[in-house]
């Protein structure tokens, strides 16, 4: 096809060392054996509730978290990196290449400093502007992409409201011309109307600027919405992995099932027909045997209970991690 | 000041006792709160009533005037807050109606606070003491409003915590709250918000926080126990969704106003006011993955500059002409239970 993988992840892992006993040391696996492919370009959507990973995968790909197993390579025009191995001079040239965009704006922003100064402070930090000339220009270019008015840029954080410091962040986070932007739970702390219009300018800046974003978000429909493709996390593991229509048109993992279904419908006139799942995800120190999910499964056997389902095509690009899905959901 | 405006409102409340058959019973509250930079107008002329049984949703965005409609009906608002004389509140509780607004002493607040009237909270961990268990914070409640021994009041925390799903109840009560998840805090929050048997039960924001797996299993709880103990619950949340799933009726509020009122399955199958279309037009929809989310334009006004006329007419893409900036519009009933305040709807013409 010809389409180039911004990010290209195999078995990935990140568990944290816990408990300091000297025979007590355990380790807990916030992410693992996690491999996925973010095509240049695309908006991939990554699913879950909290506790199944999500954030910390999106940390391991900025490498804010440790990668304890497996690779991850980035790969844009310019650069090619190992994830798993760059430092020093490389990995400041990844930090501008890769950004975060934050769920808080309220906390995001120092009330101390001036909207110019939060927009300008990565091009100081990472010394891409040589003149203070070069910078403000920047901050303008970004801030009128961003919809800012420019008197803005004088004023403090606290006289804006939620959307407009949420596109203060995002000027923030583009003004360094990443190619890669995590928006973790970026519209989640927004109002409807809001949340609308932040999307929509994220939409319109991967157009203009060739961004590809990872999207990690608990809300469904946002991800329906704004993502091409969208994984499904559980307890650190991807459980289905597929293009967005094909997995809301479909979904072959019971999680997924489950997920979509508690979305509350806004048809009045359907109410209680949600599968409910019960319980709570499990704590990742105490991970069940077998798949992840079999203590919630309402379609649990035996075999779940001992094996763990390894992620398998299912049709095309669409990817699920389930002993049954065949007969369940083919 | 405060106090003198009070006085006012009983003189006139005393004299006024007609509406008996709802639960609760607004009548025009408007609230403002002195500040620093001024006298902010948070809510504008609301009233709404409620039935024993019936579940209500308050929508709207932040600042609409939601939370602090809320909390007036428990009269929780801070000290700086100033009711006007018309201002009403009215609970029919066991004993007969009582003039929310004119409770002033903590022994008599009693009643509404906790009592008949119970409130949860978006961040259950914001609402437990964490150093206290959750048992112990269960129990003194109960005995406040109640004369329980201690044993009674913990059998029946015990009996509540069970009754929300939470299993081991009696190993559960003496745990803390950072000792629990999200949902289980949540359903301890409710469990205590509902021992005592209120009559009303504010939620604000109760599942905003949660999973939507563990939101449905709290949503399905919440209306098991409307049927079970027959309580009328106002739900405050931003989230149709989770309204077309719980409400029979939604009260649509924008900068301190209700914009619409009605069934649910009117005003959100056929919404009339602008605002409520706009908000379900900015709701990323299942049904139609298509469909372009188109978001309200601008943002809502500063409390500090209320607009003239429609308190909506900054923002409207339907305006009806010059009147929406210069005259209040009046609620229309469009039909007996589905009110709208909009030029659009006024009869007599505009």
């Amino acid at each position: 096809m010809g389409e180039k993988m911004l990010i290209t992840a195999r078995g990935l892992s990140v568990s944290y060392r816990i408990g300091k006993g000297l025979f007590t040391q355990t380790s807990l696996k916030a992410v693992d054996n996690v491999s996925l492919n973010i095509r240049k370009g695309s908006f991939f959507g990554l699913v879950g509730e909290s506790g199944s990973g999500k954030t910390t995968l999106g940390r391991a790909l900025l490498r804010a978290a440790p990668i304890s197993d497996g690779s991850a390579i980035y790969q844009d025009d310019e650069v090619e990196y190992d994830l798993t191995r760059i430092e020093k001079a490389e990995l400041e040239d990844y930090r501008r290449r890769a950004q975060l965009i934050f769920q808080d704006p309220y906390a995001a922003l120092s009330p101390r400093m001036t909207v110019r100064d939060i927009i300008a402070e990565p091009l100081e930090v990472m010394k891409i502007t040589s003149s203070r000339e070069e910078t403000d220009a920047r901050v303008r270019e970004i801030a009128a992409k961003c919809r800012l008015n420019l008197e803005h840029l004088r004023r403090f954080p606290h006289a804006f409201s939620g959307g407009q410091r949420q596109r203060i962040s995002i000027a923030r986070a583009l003004v360094s011309h990443p190619q890669f932007i995590i928006a973790d739970e970026a519209v989640a702390a927004l109002d409807v109307s809001i949340q609308a219009d932040v999307l929509n300018l994220l939409k319109q800046l991967q157009a203009e600027m060739g961004l590809t974003f990872m999207f990690i978000s608990h809300d469904l429909s946002v991800v329906a919405h704004t993502c091409d493709h969208v994984a499904v996390m559980y307890l650190g593991r991807l459980v289905e992995i597929a293009p967005t229509r094909k997995l809301f048109a479909a979904p072959k993992h019971p999680y997924t099932k489950a997920l979509f279904s508690a979305i509350p419908s806004l048809n009045p006139d359907e109410r209680g027909t949600a599968q409910k799942l019960e319980g709570e995800i499990p704590s990742p120190t105490n991970q069940p045997p077998g798949c992840k999910f079999h203590t919630r499964c309402p379609h649990a056997v035996d075999i779940c209970k001992s094996d763990e389902p390894k992620l398998e095509v299912a049709d095309g690009e669409h990817e699920v991690a389930c002993h049954r899905w065949k007969e369940l959901f083919a | 000041m405060v106090s003198v405006m009070l006085r006012t409102r009983i003189r006139i409340s005393a004299g006024k006792v007609t509406v008996m058959s709802a639960l609760i019973d607004v009548r025009n509250l408007t609230l403002k709160f002195h500040t620093d930079e001024g006298l902010i107008t948070a809510v504008d002329n609301v009233s709404f009533s409620l039935n024993r049984g019936e579940v209500m949703g308050l929508v709207g965005e932040s600042g609409s005037g939601k939370s602090v409609t809320a909390k007036s009906l428990m009269h929780l608002n801070p000290s700086n807050a100033v009711y006007t004389g018309e201002s009403q509140i009215t609970l029919n509780t066991d004993s007969g109606p009582v003039d929310v607004l004119s409770l002033n002493r903590p022994a008599d607040l009693k009643v509404v606070r906790g009592g008949a009237v119970s409130m949860i909270f978006q961040e259950p961990m914001a609402s437990f003491a964490p150093s206290i268990s959750i048992g112990k914070q269960m129990i003194e409640q109960l005995q406040l409003h109640s004369d329980m021994t201690t044993q009674q009041a913990r059998e029946i925390s015990i009996e509540m915590l069970d009754r929300v799903g939470i299993s081991d109840p009696s190993r559960r009560i003496d745990q803390y709250a950072f000792e629990l998840s999200g949902g289980m805090r949540q359903r301890a929050m409710i469990a205590m918000a509902l021992s005592t048997k209120p009559k009303l039960l504010i939620a604000d924001e109760p599942t905003t926080a949660l999973d939507v797996t563990i939101q449905a299993q709290v949503l399905d709880l919440m209306k098991d126990l409307v049927k079970e103990f027959n309580m009328a619950i106002i739900f405050i949340t931003h989230d149709l969704g989770v309204v077309a799933q719980t409400a029979d009726k939604v009260s649509v509020m924008y900068l301190g106003r209700v914009v619409e009122e009605g069934p649910v399955r009117e005003v959100i199958n056929k919404p009339k006011h602008p605002y409520t279309r706009g908000l379900l037009a900015a709701l990323p929809r299942l049904d139609d993955l298509d469909a372009p989310l188109t978001p309200v334009p601008g943002d809502i006004p500063s409390p500090l500059e209320r607009p003239d006329g429609c308190v909506f007419s900054t923002r409207c893409t339907e305006i009806a002409g010059e009147i929406c900036s210069s005259r209040i519009p009046l609620e229309e009933w469009i039909d007996p239970s589905h009110r709208v305040a909009c030029h659009l709807y006024q009869k007599g013409g505009a």
